[in-house]
């Protein structure tokens, strides 16, 4: 499984999650999946994903919020699991993709296959987790998650795929995507 | 006491200037602040400064008006987040920024960031103040007004004392 194929089982899901997509590869993988006003592309600040994710949830209390994480950004910023499992906020969903590499800079290997990203997740204290690391598994795994009560952390162990963005870059201006996600919550006129 | 402003009308102007959104990393100078929103159930604790960044930031595509309270030290460590999110993402919020190294007068490891503070927040284009406790109130007000007119990150600079 790779990205484009796990973004393929999880996109047909959602529902008015509002969805946070980590920097690289995972950005561009799901704008190309699908493009909502609800979903906020990361280009920069490496790492800061779930961090954003937690301020949104913690934000909207009413909405389920989505973060799309990869491992890299995750072992950038892991002081984030602890923030979000000490707030608590049923309504965040974490997902991490993990190719257990830096996809968008060449591939280079990070420490994801020795380090087990959705253990440092449940040592946390998130309230669910779980790893699922095939296509066939993630596909029945994929609709339940969306439901749970957060936060909530999904592992998916993909493949490093063909060299390459799985996707063009976001066509949209970085300041279009802050209006338009706060137009799309009635926050902004 | 006259060079003190107290934290708790502190915390009440920003409310009224439409704060609602507190988080960050600690530093001494501004711990009645801190405990003045932590006793009100208002103050999210981060671990790093440009996590807390991440998280203001969410907060206002969430629809809030954040503060981002930090000491220079983490000015440092924010400047990714600064010029990679918040500025190119118009994104604002209210940055509460400590000044270690005040004068040359402090321990060694805050007198570079204490002299080159001001050249970095310049370097970034972010507009800051750093008033006495008589001019607090009136610059929260400014730094409002300037956040609404830009949408951008602004700064208020804590002197040593200011609070405590």
């Amino acid at each position: 499984m790779i990205l484009s194929e796990a973004l393929a089982e999880l996109v047909p899901h959602l529902r008015d999650e509002l969805c946070v997509h980590s920097n690289g590869y995972i950005s561009r993988g799901g704008c190309a999946a699908r493009d909502r006003a609800e979903c906020f592309y990361m280009m920069g600040s490496m790492g800061l994903a779930a961090s954003i994710g937690l301020g949104l949830a913690l934000a909207q209390p009413a909405r389920r919020v989505l973060v799309l994480d990869g491992d890299g950004n995750v072992l950038m910023n892991p002081g984030a699991l602890a923030s979000i499992a000490a707030a608590a906020p049923p309504n965040l969903l974490h997902v991490c993709f993990d190719n257990g590499a830096h996809a968008s800079t060449g591939g280079q290997a990070t420490v994801s296959d020795r380090v087990r990203l959705e253990e440092l997740a449940r040592a946390a204290g998130y309230r669910w987790v779980g790893r699922v690391e095939s296509r066939a598994v993630l596909s029945c795994l994929a609709g339940e998650f969306l439901t749970r009560e957060g936060p909530a952390f999904l592992l998916v162990r993909i493949a490093l795929g063909p060299p390459g963005p799985p996707g063009p870059r976001v066509p949209h201006a970085p300041e279009a995507m802050t209006s338009r996600l706060r137009r799309a919550l009635g926050v902004e006129p | 006491m006259s060079g003190i402003a107290p934290a708790d009308r502190f915390v009440d102007h920003l409310l009224a200037a439409g704060f609602d959104f507190f988080v960050g990393v600690p530093c001494s100078l501004v711990a009645p602040v801190i405990g003045e929103l932590a006793r009100r159930g208002r103050w999210v604790g981060e671990t790093r400064e440009d996590a807390a960044l991440g998280v203001a930031a969410g907060a206002y595509l969430g629809g809030r008006l954040p503060l981002v309270i930090m000491q220079n030290s983490g000015l440092g460590v924010s400047l990714n987040a600064i010029a990679s999110l918040h500025l190119p993402y118009r994104i604002p919020c209210l940055l509460l920024i400590t000044w270690r190294g005040f004068e040359g007068r402090d321990a060694p490891e805050h007198l570079i960031m204490g002299e080159k503070m001001r050249g970095l927040l310049d370097l970034f284009g972010i507009s800051y103040r750093a008033p006495a406790a008589a001019g607090l109130m009136d610059d929260v007000g400014w730094a409002a007004e300037c956040i609404r007119a830009t949408t951008l990150p602004t700064a208020l600079v804590v002197r040593p004392g200011l609070f405590a």
